[in-house]
């Protein structure tokens, strides 16, 4: 990798690319291999995290479009991931559908639902936008529970696995592939959203919503587009996440899960595909690891190895508090902090 | 009838200590315009030292509630001071987000310390049944109605008359001139914590008297939203009232309707005012609209 000193277009279409730089094409291009190759040398359990990596990079994406990039917090994300779960489960079930186009009209479904949640935000800023979307949660959590003839109340819905040209996908492996692609997909998809007049009126309503509107920019009709585009990635992830589990249980879309969700994006950073991606994998990752920690200590320290799903808990906090606290912005950029590190390297021109 | 009073005290007393975890989120609200999801969990760190105090090291129940509500301004002023005072001037988003990690700490480090199980301790408030009428009524509910209505009025009273409660008022008026007049900020902070605990730890002695305790105190935390949405953000009279509503609304769709609508009204009743009066019934209206 020769190194830089200077970043120089001969053509607007270079300009213009996604990825301008050669550094960054090697970069993609090495994470790529990367993601291809991990699923031949890694066990069940790996595979399972990338799995759950994966969808949950899908539903992050989806948040961070609403609450990173326009502004509007959410706390209903797992509402809408029940939605989309559900809406896929149940037309399977029920119509006969193949998965894949249930999935698909799953997505659309929860779009129309957040797009019907995003309607107090007409009205509504901020705080209180975050209370009434924590209420639409309760709301939908309680329908979830009690509304039994749709969806079966607390009992779990079973559903086929997906197969896919012939191959059931009822493994890590096989669904690994299926994961990622959507993965892919929707960080392309929302990568370039922002590049376009769309993308950049979200952005706009978040940073002055006034000001947004004085330039052009129709912000009811924005702020509705943002919740229908973000339901739409995060109905995704839940209906990827019931075929993935082949169960749906009301106990995965509580406000638990919007929490864990947001804490994604504040620990990745706010308003980043690939901060999505880094929070998303974090998270994932941390109970994973913490789990490990205690089955390490379960012969050493038996006692403190009870302990661990209090631990894990109090983890959880101290991490969102730490991010919060000496880094806002996130994991996102402290990779950016590395990367410009190793732009100049060794000739740094500013110390400390 | 009788139903109907048994129902209206419990919903009372339940509405009551809604009302005094309430008040906590009202006055951190007032003072700094963090909104606290924590505030549950101070409820159950309240239900927990006083368990702690009065059950496992056997102190009289007046020592053990003073020490309780001790315990608690002291955990609330090292959460001020570590954690809320680096994140001033955050946006609204960090605020939630920390409180939200707060909470989830909290709660982490009270099931870590004590265990999941649900634990008891003596009741010192009078066990016995009151009979008015055809109505027998428990007399530790009926009783916990004044001592709440004391708490918040002494809260209201500290907000008219003292100078800390009006270098709150102040602040929550305009932040920059109240700097101006020589209010200092962090200490204003520092008390609507200590009041918040305070109250909170009221709260949870209240409850863990009456309901017993386990974890599952901290999911009153969540109730606290109707009520202040309802009562108005930043208004102790508007909590009183809240609390109340909420609390009678629950008891009676519980009692009259159907146990599984009443977990639902409340949230029902929130969207409502947000859609019709966001500002709630007492709060100001200089609510951000769009």
């Amino acid at each position: 990798m020769s190194l830089e000193c200077g970043v120089f277009h001969t053509r607007y279409a270079s300009d213009m690319g996604l990825r301008p730089r050669p550094a960054q094409r090697i970069r993609l291009a090495v994470f790529a291999v990367f993601v291809l190759c991990f699923p031949f040398f890694a066990g069940n359990y790996w595979l399972d995290l990338a799995n759950q990596i994966a969808i949950a990079t899908v539903g992050a994406i989806g948040l961070n479009i609403l609450v990173g990039y326009t502004g509007q917090i959410s706390l209903g994300q797992g509402a809408f991931m029940a939605v989309g779960a559900y809406a896929a489960g149940l037309l399977t079930l029920n119509l006969g559908l193949p998965w894949a186009v249930s999935i698909a009209l799953a997505c659309v479904i929860t779009a129309v639902a957040g797009t019907f949640f995003g309607l107090p935000s007409l009205r509504l800023k901020g705080l209180y936008l975050a209370i009434a979307t924590l209420a639409a949660q309760e709301i939908v959590e309680w329908a979830m529970t009690h509304w039994t003839a749709v969806t079966g109340g607390t009992e779990a819905i079973v559903l086929p696995s997906p197969s896919l040209f012939g191959v059931r996908l009822n493994t890590t492996f096989n669904f690994y592939w299926l994961a990622v692609l959507a993965a892919a997909g929707t960080a392309l998809f929302a990568a370039n959203l922002f590049r376009t007049r769309t993308g950049r009126a979200f952005v706009a309503v978040r940073d002055q919503d006034i000001a947004a509107s004085v330039i052009g920019v129709n912000v009811f009709r924005t702020k509705l587009l943002a919740f229908a585009t973000s339901s739409f990635f995060v109905g995704l992830a839940g209906a990827l996440i019931a075929y993935y589990r082949t169960i749906i249980t009301w106990e995965r879309f509580t406000l638990d899960t919007s929490i864990i969700y947001l804490a994604m994006i504040i620990v990745g950073g706010l308003g980043s595909i690939r901060g999505s991606f880094f929070g998303a994998a974090l998270i994932t990752l941390l109970p994973a690891m913490l789990a490990n920690l205690g089955r390490a200590l379960q012969d050493t320290a038996p006692q403190a190895a009870g302990l661990l799903p209090y631990a894990q808990q109090a983890v959880f906090g101290i991490v969102i508090i730490l991010f919060l606290i000496f880094e806002p912005k996130g994991l996102s950029k402290l990779w950016g902090n590395v990367k410009d590190y190793f732009h100049v390297w060794p000739f740094a021109y500013r110390r400390g | 009838m009788d139903i109907f009073l048994q129902l209206t005290v419990s919903g009372l007393s339940t509405g009551m200590v809604y009302a005094l975890a309430a008040a906590g989120f009202v006055v951190i609200y007032k003072a700094s315009d963090v909104i606290n999801f924590a505030q549950g969990d101070l409820l159950l760190l309240g239900t927990y030292l006083v368990f702690f105090a009065i059950a496992q090291t056997g102190m009289p129940w007046s020592v053990g509630v003073l020490t309780t509500i001790l315990l608690a301004i002291a955990v609330a002023l090292a959460i001020e001071r570590l954690v809320l005072r680096p994140l001033v001037g955050e946006p609204i988003i960090s605020m939630i987000m920390v409180t939200i990690g707060l909470s989830s700490i909290l709660r982490g480090a009270v099931n870590a310390i004590w265990g999941p199980a649900p634990r008891s301790f003596d009741s010192f408030l009078p066990e016995g049944d009151i009979v008015i009428g055809p109505a027998v009524l428990s007399a530790d509910r009926v009783l916990s109605i004044p001592i709440a209505l004391a708490v918040l009025a002494a809260l209201w009273l500290f907000f008219r008359h003292t100078r800390d409660g009006i270098a709150m008022r102040a602040i929550a008026d305009d932040q920059q001139a109240a700097l101006s007049m020589g209010i200092s900020i962090p200490r204003v902070f520092g008390v609507a914590w200590a009041l918040a605990a305070a109250s909170a730890a009221v709260g949870g002695i209240m409850l863990g008297n009456i309901v017993g305790v386990s974890p599952n105190v901290a999911a009153i935390g969540l109730r606290v939203f109707p009520v202040v949405i309802l009562g108005g953000l930043d208004s102790i009279r508007g909590v009183v009232v809240g609390g109340a509503v909420i609390g009678l609304l629950e008891v009676y769709t519980g009692g009259y309707v159907g146990h599984g609508l009443s977990l639902i009204v409340p949230y029902v009743v929130l969207i409502l005012v947000l859609m019709v009066r966001p500002y709630g019934l007492f709060g100001k209206e200089i609510i951000e609209r769009v």
